[in-house]
């Protein structure tokens, strides 16, 4: 594969060297430079949803602006600060914000305390109101953009966005594989298999899924659906799916 | 029609045109914009339509349906040509009286002029009205005299020589000099160089490129591009069409709000016609280049009206912005490079290409040439569409145009730039008007919405009423934007019903603050301006609602009372009548009316009401 050209940066008085065409988060990252962030991974395109990655740049050309550092690629001569007074306390509102937002989430509560912050001026939510959900849309990302089937996604508009299945019924696309609830930063959707059914569980709508058994261990270790779905997508035969991994191997 | 071919045959089209009318034939114009249009100009059209046939005048007069002339506060406005009297208010019984008396005799009908509420003199002309006097209508000024169907009507005022003048005689590196020295900015809101955002376009890498035209209007009393669309839909098209060719794009999109059916009616028609001449499409006017348009409608979010949520719209995603690291100009939609510019900005680029880039810089200020619409409203006299020359005072739109503020009350302060702009106090009313003056004081000029206040009008309300507006319009992609429009309105609720405590006004500072810098795009980045200006100009108002419980200007329920003034109250029953909940009663002949508190639910209809002022707030 061919090597992107190299850039020189700065990034907390630390000089580093870093690949064309990545975002300074990752950058950052790379070297161990703490920022905070709850809406990004690897696995799907930047977003810029919850704006904790906020960073302050001056360009070469000595333009010096606010951004957010999920979704600005690094540049030749670019300095960046990633704690200044001002990123400070903009970040403080955002997490006062999360904080009565999901006051239940040990996550915020977690990430407040590495930011310094311990109250939120801001009146507290009932708990069952966002039940844990900041919005950040990992679990529609994902997916959408791995999984493919694009079964839940963020409903209404500004402050009553909620995440859902269409019209917060059981979605047909939905394939069960458990994706947005490995990827959720704050534990908002909860996924329980019992016997030969598995339920999962999102902030305001959920559904239920039923298992396939190993015919060698007999423990239940699939859905059905996401056996059609593999099956279909790899042009492979449902039953290939007979035997769970472990037996496999 | 025939399709025009070249730039000789669009000449010899127009002089035709230009020959088969008469411009001494009598001619009525009747203003149908969407304004007329609420005060019954359809009725008043279909009623000259029948008149004309009954008083056997079909072919001694013509009927035209115009756009908006801009007077909307005085609709329905017809003008009888050729002599331009400028009839106003207009109904249909007064129809069959202008025929006879005006078409048929020629004499004017005093009781339908307008008359100068200063002088008490009654003035005949359109133009000689103190509202239109000052105006510069570069843009505006064909609407009054072109029915937006018919093309033909665009052709005879000169349309589409621009269009000719830039595919014959001018390369695209040309045209985009010609707009870069105009020193055109984008009128929608950003104020960006127009000339610069096409260049950009035109150096990126594509294998197509695309222009767009920004109809989707959304600020609360702002209708500008509205009335443009409406009126004189060819100029903004004209206009698209030598961007494209400047660009290298060869396919155009109009998103325009589906709330305005008038204009996508209009739109939609004008690229059928340019379609038909040969205008649009395939090889225009033989010089090779092809352009098209398609109309896009919105679905009624005020989000889509920012470019990168605009074009995730069109493309048919949900309207959501993103970040604009990478310029739209490079990456847009579909990711190819693409130019969005607003519809007055379109509209503005025939009249640089016919009168040149020299003469259209010497209208404006240093770094804002040409004209300006904005839509006057408000508590003001001359309600309407004003078009003025960059430069101009707040205090000569005010008063001299807009006629002063209605009822003798005092002018409080005027909001510019849509729900986030900033509220702008009388002490600033000498303020030259144009896009780093208005930044200067921490408004903006945005698409040019500008509601005038008067001393009744409570700053705390104002600053909490957009924020609500802009609560329910963020898209909800970014937690700033999100929730701290919610707690910004939350705390602006608190004040306003006497729960305001101290620390509220530093609370809301802050958040304003990690709006503007935490928020993804310009909705969130600006929303906090009415609560910033409010607070930087007017502190003393919310001191009052938070330390003494008390709104100064008599408008947040929960801090008034009111009271009858048993001096000036002679019983005459009026507020009686007016009360929903029976909480005032008469207790004889000529003695005061007493209202119960407990009973009153202040929604001032009492107040409203008395003629002799006798109803008190306090």
């Amino acid at each position: 594969m061919k090597k992107n050209k190299m850039v020189t940066l700065t990034i907390d008085s630390r000089k580093l060297q870093a690949e064309e065409g990545l975002m300074i988060l990752d950058v950052a990252r790379d070297n161990n430079i703490y920022i905070p962030s709850l809406c990004t991974n690897e696995a799907v395109e930047p977003y810029g949803a919850c704006r904790l990655c906020l960073v302050e740049i001056t360009t070469a050309r000595g333009r010096e602006r606010l951004v957010t550092s999920c979704l600005y690629p690094v540049e030749e001569g670019l300095t960046v600060k990633t704690n200044s007074e001002r990123i400070a306390s903009v970040r403080k509102v955002l997490i006062q914000l999360l904080m009565a937002r999901c006051p239940d989430s040990e996550v915020i509560q977690d990430l407040a305390k590495r930011l310094g912050v311990e109250t939120t001026p801001f009146p507290l939510e009932d708990k069952n109101k966002n039940k844990k959900c900041i919005l950040c849309a990992l679990c529609a990302r994902v997916c959408q953009e791995v999984v493919g089937v694009s079964a839940i996604s963020l409903v209404n508009r500004g402050v009553n966005r909620q995440l859902a299945t269409p019209f917060f019924e059981p979605s047909e696309a939905c394939i069960g594989c458990g994706s947005c609830v490995y990827v959720c930063p704050t534990h908002a959707i909860a996924m329980e298999d019992t016997g030969d059914k598995r339920e999962v569980r999102w902030p305001h709508s959920q559904m239920e899924f039923k298992l396939r058994k190993c015919k060698v261990c007999g423990s239940y270790w699939i859905p059905e659906r996401q056996i059609e779905h593999i099956a279909q997508v790899s042009g492979t035969s449902p039953d290939d799916y007979d035997v769970c991994f472990s037996c496999r191997e | 029609m025939v399709k025009v071919s070249s730039f000789a045959e669009l000449e010899t089209l127009r002089k035709s045109i230009v020959a088969r009318r008469d411009p001494q034939k009598a001619m009525i114009t009747v203003c149908g914009g969407t304004g007329c249009h609420a005060h019954g100009c359809e009725k008043v059209a279909a009623a000259f339509r029948q008149e004309i046939e009954q008083q056997n005048l079909a072919g001694k007069v013509d009927l035209r349906i115009t756009g908006c002339h801009g007077f909307c506060e005085r609709g329905t406005l017809v003008v009888v040509k050729p002599q331009d009297i400028f009839y106003q208010r207009v109904k249909e019984k007064d129809v069959s009286t202008i025929l006879s008396e005006t078409v048929a005799k020629g004499n004017v009908i005093e009781r339908l002029l307008f008359t100068d509420l200063a002088t008490k003199e009654k003035i005949t002309r359109e133009l000689e009205i103190p509202f239109y006097k000052k105006q510069n209508r570069l843009i505006l000024g064909n609407n009054g005299s072109i029915d937006p169907t018919v093309i033909d009507d665009y052709l005879a005022v000169g349309g589409y020589a621009a269009l000719a003048r830039s595919l014959q005689r001018m390369s695209p590196e040309q045209i985009i000099d010609e707009v870069k020295k105009s020193g055109l900015r984008g009128r929608g809101g950003g104020g960006f160089p127009t000339g610069i955002k096409w260049e950009s376009t035109r150096r990126a890498h594509g294998d197509t490129k695309y222009v767009i035209c920004n109809a989707d209007e959304g600020d609360p009393g702002a209708y500008m591009d509205r009335s443009l669309m409406e009126g004189n839909p060819h100029s903004v098209l004209e206009g698209m069409i030598i961007g494209a060719y400047a660009i290298g794009s060869d396919q155009g999109y109009i998103y325009i709000r589906n709330e305005y059916p008038l204009a996508v009616k209009n739109a939609q028609i004008a690229i059928e016609q340019a379609e038909d001449y040969g205008l649009l499409g395939k090889n225009i006017l033989g010089s090779g280049f092809d352009f098209s348009v398609r109309i896009n409608r919105g679905g009624g979010a005020f989000i889509c009206g920012e470019s990168t949520a605009l074009m995730a719209s069109l493309e048919g995603h949900v309207g959501e912005p993103r970040a604009k690291y990478v310029h739209t100009a490079e990456k847009g939609l579909w990711n190819q490079p693409t130019n969005l510019n607003n519809v007055e900005t379109w509209a503005n680029v025939p009249l640089i290409i016919n009168k040149g880039a020299d003469w259209y810089s010497k209208i404006g200020t240093r770094n804002s040439k040409g004209t300006k619409i904005f839509s006057l409203v408000g508590k003001i006299n001359n309600t309407g569409l004003v078009e003025v020359p960059m430069g101009i005072t707040l205090r000569e739109i005010v008063y001299d145009i807009g006629g002063g503020i209605p009822g003798g009350k005092k002018f409080k302060a005027v909001q510019t730039g849509g729900p986030s702009g900033g509220v702008i106090p009388e002490s600033l009313i000498d303020l030259p008007v144009d896009f780093d003056e208005l930044t200067k004081v921490g408004s903006m000029m945005g698409s040019g919405a500008m509601i005038v206040m008067d001393e009744n009008t409570c700053m705390v309300d104002i600053a909490k009423y957009y924020v609500s507006f802009l609560e329910g319009e963020s898209c909800g992609k970014c937690l700033p934007c999100r929730e701290g429009l919610k707690r910004l309105r939350e705390i602006l609720a608190d004040i306003s019903e006497g729960r305001g405590e101290d620390d509220d006004i530093d609370l809301l500072e802050n958040l304003s603050v990690a709006l503007v810098d935490g928020s993804l795009c310009a909705l969130g980045a600006t929303a906090p301006n009415p609560v910033l200006t409010t607070l930087h100009y007017f502190r003393e108002e919310y001191d009052a609602h938070i330390k003494d419980k008390r709104c100064p200007a008599g408008v947040c329920k929960e801090l008034i009372t009111y009271c009858i003034n048993n001096e000036k109250c002679p019983g005459c029953g009026l507020c009686v009548k007016a009360c929903p909940v029976q909480a005032i009663t008469l207790t004889g002949k000529k003695k005061p009316a007493i209202l119960d508190q407990e009973k009153c639910i202040k929604c001032g209809a009492c107040y409203d009401v008395c003629k002799l002022c006798a109803v008190d707030i306090k």
